[in-house]
Order: C-alpha cells, then structure tokens, then sequence
C-alpha cells in the first residue's frame, strides 16, 4: 500500500495518508484499543507497551517504546476530540516515567473514511518544532535500528556456532 | 540553548536568504540589499542561521562571506526520511495486525 507522506516546512505540517485493506471498525478499533494499538505502534523491533488508557476527551494515554536493551521513553497523549469512527484530536508528548511532559509537543489530527472495504486514515502532525520531530526520529529510528543490528548480530553468532 | 532548526527554516526571510546563498558565497551587505527590511534585521536573521549551522562565516581578504552548509541541509532531509520510515514499518505492522484480526474473524 502507498503512503503519502507530506512534509510542509512553513506550516510546520506533517501529513501522512494511507489505506488499509479493512473496514473501518477495525481499523478505528486499532488505533483506539491499547491492546491493538501495541501490536503494532511501535516500529520492530521497539515496543509499545501501555500503562494507562482512557479513549475519551479529557482522557489519555501513557505508554513506553521500549527498546531490545529496555529503555523506556515515556510519551503521553492526550484525547482533545473525539467523532466516532471519523475523527480525533490528539495531544502529544513525551515524558519522564511519572508523566510530567516534555514541552513542546505536536497537536495529532487523525481522519478515517472507507470505502468500498477499504479504510482510509489521514493523519496531519503539527510539530511546534523541528527539534522535537528530531527527537522524535532520533529516538525510534537510531534505537529501532541499533537494535536491529543487535539481533543481527545475536543471529549471526548462533549460525556460526 | 540549542537553536532550532525547524524554526530557522519556518521564516520566509531566513528561507529567501538560504535560497540566495545557495546560488553563491555572499557578504551581509550583499544580503540586505535583497531585502526590504534594515541591516540590523537580516543580521539576526544570519546569526539564527549561523547559531543552527545551516550557514557558515568566511573570511575572504578584508570581506565576510556567508556561504551554505549543504550537508545540515541535507541532514533536515535525511531526518524527516527517516521519519516517513518509522510510519512505513508502524503501518506494514498494522496490515499485518489487520489481517490477523480479519483471518481470525473468518474462522469463526
């Protein structure tokens, strides 16, 4: 499946569509459940693993990337709107374990629409700064990979034995 | 503080004056004269720049030359590649998610 990936400097915008081969309950059911949701928010070999979930405007949720070596980077996101299996608005930040946020963080705007069996998701970021998104990348990528490279290496380690 | 390069970017002067130097090496003065604001203004703008590492002074006879560094720009770029691959592999993860649910949905 194709992704469009747009990034708008000037807006400060990242928007992000993509379908998927489901239908809409499913798909909304995926990014609004935290068991669903940690199956799959964090890119291998991170993982999500949720502390607190409330799916309700006011409500939250607390959850970790945790690393192959289990580092933990606490990120809270705080529901700010919600249309049932058409929109939210989210609230993003990281945070230290007890919850107290990084600022600034990135207002989440999430679409979904289907058609035809196939569900459509838009998700624009608004990032007050660079340098947060650079957190952001920094974080899941360079441990996403290092990790990667780690189980490389375990994996050529046992084939040579 | 470490300065912020996405704020560097977001300014339409900032972005005009990296746009100019990128065709070649120019002096402060040089810069102004392409702009309607004062002198004092564009030498904030070039020492944000300058502070983000985006451009670089250069010292040639009695005259400052601000000249791009190509390779910070390209690490804006590299980074936000970087970013449109976590989403590639979080939505590879949720097909495959999907397709487990639908799978088990269908057995039933």
């Amino acid at each position: 499946m194709d992704m469009d990936f747009i990034v708008d400097k000037e807006a400060k915008t990242v928007a992000i569509t993509r379908e998927f081969q489901a239908a809409l309950s499913l798909v909304w059911d995926a990014y609004t459940k935290r068991e669903l949701l940690d199956q799959w928010w964090a890119p291998k070999p991170l993982i999500s693993r949720t502390k607190v979930m409330d799916f309700k405007v006011g409500g939250r949720r607390f959850y970790a990337m945790v690393s192959a070596e289990g580092d933990e980077r606490w990120v809270v996101q705080k529901y700010t709107s919600i249309t049932p299996k058409t929109n939210f608005k989210m609230f993003n930040a990281f945070a230290d374990a007890d919850e107290n946020l990084e600022l600034p963080g990135s207002d989440w705007n999430l679409s979904f629409s289907e058609q035809e069996g196939t569900t459509k998701v838009s998700i624009s970021i608004y990032n007050e700064s660079l340098e947060r998104l650079e957190k952001m990348i920094e974080y899941g990528f360079r441990e996403g990979t290092a990790g990667q490279f780690q189980n490389l290496d375990e994996l050529l380690a046992t084939l040579s034995r | 503080m470490k300065r912020d390069i996405f704020q560097a970017i977001a300014d339409p002067t900032r972005r005009a004056i990296i746009a100019l130097i990128a065709l070649q090496a120019m002096t402060p003065n040089a810069i102004a004269e392409h702009f309607d604001t004062s002198r004092q203004a564009v030498s904030k703008h070039l020492r944000i720049l300058t502070e983000c590492e985006l451009i670089k002074q250069e010292q040639k006879g009695r005259e400052i030359y601000y000249q791009l560094e190509i390779e910070k720009m390209k690490e804006i770029d590299k980074w936000l590649e970087q970013y449109r691959e976590i989403w590639e592999t979080r939505f590879r993860q949720l097909d495959d998610v999907l397709a487990t649910i639908k799978k088990r949905k269908e057995d039933k």
